[in-house]
């Protein structure tokens, strides 16, 4: 009973998330609609790649996962945060004076513009108020990028 | 130096008259003491008090909880000793720099902060023969303790064990005692399931994942030796991803273990695992473990619904191929990502019969499961039968997160992590998320 519960209550607010979208994106679609697209379709690549660890509401997994919402990666310089997902992410370092233990694998099997979507949506969603990124920013920084040996889990 | 003769005896005189009064004071105490605590047992039951809304914890009929103490740190796990001191391992050092805390019981059970020592951060701590053991994420200390349970030298600890390896992920070195002088260390694997990129889309398992000859598994060492290393423990089991929760079962004398199962089967391997199955599997296994056993990660995971061992999609599985039958089969085998992080044998008196030589398990809750709800988050009993576990589980305290809401949403106000248990058979249960440390009474005699 209390996991049908559970469900129906997540079911709702899943729903009334993507009425927020819906409304949000039509009340947008007229002066940007690029902008309306680019936030659709990073939202399907943020819940299909992203969402599993830094979680439906961007605030990431206590000393797992680090949150998506106004760090300095997402309100930063858009290279170093291009650079994270094309390479994925496993320094020893702290974010913004917190350790996280997981490790982010790459994502460079994603096209520039979804790169650029899913980066825009993040830069806008969960209180952030960046500015978007381009598809000619990804393909400038990944023309640039010097991949990492690998990922270090040490 | 202008001292004068008559000041300098006044001064004296004023001394020993306090002196008087403190002696007079230490006899009044000496006297009252014994008397008040003669009172005390003259009491029937016990003074211990249950907060008024059970510290928030949702509990059995006839049981009641009590908020001991906040410590406002990651309390790992803990040990109580029958003095009612409270050794309290946190994940890092506090601000004070110490590693381990050190709390003591009033009579009515809130506790106070006595003292800390450790310089590093872990996750276990044992109180056994006189020695309390606790390890950093790379060795193990002991300390040789009083005839009251206290630490004698806490800046002295010796290194019985060192140089174990330590990833970023599932770095923590939990550890169980047996009867015999030996100690099984948990050293998790750096990976996720030993794939050429960790956690990966579509990136296949190392072959014959070499990790496997340093960590993924359990180390059996000495109690007593000190300064061993890899080379002086033995694997005494093998194919275990991670464990946190670790006890040894005094009624047949055996290990059993609580395997953190692997993550993320839909973000690598999406045509393979819808969102649904990826947060209801793997199962999190309990194992019984004897030496030379193999439970089979990073090859296989247990699959609770299909109740098969299921070859890993990073070795050629598709959700469906089983594994060899040659790995282990679980004891138990618990839904998905729940994070059990506690296992503690009940011994006690104080709870009914049923409970006596059960299982409690604290399940510190999912994150893997999103965009599913997220699960657990309470501590779970499960029943046992002359050192075998009998019967369904059931969800013992709940309630740490504060609401099923954020329960669901994976945004918990506590989350449960280790498991002790007092001279007087009550459970204590820490929080590694805002430091509370729960105790847990039963109240109907
Ligand atoms: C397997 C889990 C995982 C996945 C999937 C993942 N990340 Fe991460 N991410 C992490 C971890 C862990 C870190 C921090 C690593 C560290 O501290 O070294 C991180 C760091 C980051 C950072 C920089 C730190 C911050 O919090 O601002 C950004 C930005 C980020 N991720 C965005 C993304 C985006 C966008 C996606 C999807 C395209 C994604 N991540 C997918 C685990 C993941």
């Amino acid at each position: 009973m209390a996991k049908y519960l559970l469900t129906l209550l997540f079911a709702f607010s899943c729903f009334q998330l993507m009425a927020q979208v819906k409304n949000r994106a039509k009340s947008k679609a007229k002066p940007v609609a690029g902008l309306a697209v680019s936030m659709a379709n990073g939202k399907a690549i943020y819940i299909n790649h992203c969402l599993t660890c830094h979680q439906a509401d961007g605030g990431g997994v206590p000393n797992m996962n680090p949150p998506l919402i106004k760090t300095s990666y997402v309100t930063g310089d858009h290279t170093q945060l291009i650079k994270v997902v094309l390479n994925g992410f496993s320094e020893n370092i702290d974010i913004d004076g917190e350790s996280y233990s997981n490790v982010m694998p790459a994502h460079d099997f994603l096209k520039d513009r979804e790169i650029a979507d899913v980066l825009t949506y993040v830069r806008k969603s969960f209180g952030n108020k960046g500015g978007a990124i381009t598809a000619a920013q990804v393909k400038a920084v990944r023309a640039k990028n010097i991949k990492k040996a690998a990922i270090k889990n040490i | 130096m202008t001292l004068s003769w008559l000041t300098r005896i006044k001064k004296n005189y004023n001394q020993i008259n306090s002196m008087k009064s403190t002696l007079f004071k230490w006899v009044m105490i000496l006297t009252i003491l014994p008397v008040s605590l003669m009172l005390y047992a003259l009491k029937p039951g016990s003074e211990v008090v249950p907060d008024t809304d059970n510290g928030g914890l949702k509990l059995p009929a006839g049981f009641g909880a009590l908020k001991v103490a906040e410590t406002g740190a990651r309390a790992r796990h803990l040990v109580v000793t029958p003095q009612g001191d409270i050794y309290v391992k946190l994940a890092k050092p506090n601000k004070e720099g110490k590693g381990i805390l050190v709390l003591h019981e009033a009579p009515n059970g809130k506790a106070e902060l006595k003292s800390g020592f450790g310089t590093y951060g872990g996750t276990e701590v044992y109180l056994k023969n006189g020695y309390l053991y606790a390890s950093s994420n790379t060795e193990v200390f002991r300390y040789k303790v009083n005839d009251k349970n206290e630490v004698i030298n806490p800046d002295q600890p010796e290194k019985i064990i060192t140089g174990l390896k330590a990833g970023r992920q599932h770095e923590t070195k939990s550890f169980a005692l047996d009867n015999d002088g030996n100690i099984y260390v948990n050293i998790g694997a750096w990976f996720n399931s030993c794939q050429e990129k960790d956690r990966g889309l579509h990136s296949p398992g190392i072959a014959g994942c070499p990790i496997l000859d340093s960590m993924g598994g359990v180390w059996q060492f000495k109690t007593d030796k000190l300064n061993q290393t890899y080379g002086d423990g033995v694997r005494y089991a093998t194919g275990l991803r991670n464990m946190v929760g670790m006890d040894w079962n005094q009624q047949n004398n055996q290990l059993f273990v609580m395997q953190h199962g692997r993550d993320n089967l839909n973000s690598s391997w999406p045509e393979l695992y819808t969102t649904k199955q990826s947060a209801e599997l793997p199962a999190e296994c309990m194992y019984a473990l004897k030496k030379g056993d193999n439970a089979g990660w990073p090859y296989m995971y247990y699959d609770q619904i299909q109740h098969k061992k299921i070859l890993a999609p990073e070795y050629g599985g598709d959700g469906k191929k089983e594994a060899d039958a040659k790995f282990l089969d679980p004891a138990v085998a618990y839904p998905g990502h729940m994070a059990p992080n506690g296992l503690l044998f009940y011994t006690g008196n104080q709870f009914p019969a049923k409970y006596k030589n059960g299982a409690f398990i604290a399940f510190h809750g999912s994150w893997n499961r999103a965009p599913e709800p997220q699960a657990g988050y309470f501590v779970v009993f499960q029943p046992f039968k002359n050192g075998k576990p009998d019967g369904a589980w059931e969800v013992f305290a709940d309630g740490f997160s504060g609401s099923p809401e954020k329960t669901a949403a994976g945004r918990a106000d506590h989350r449960p992590c280790g498991l002790a248990q007092g001279a007087d058979g009550s459970l204590y249960v820490t929080d590694d998320s805002k430091g509370t440390i729960y105790r847990i009474i039963y109240l109907k005699k």
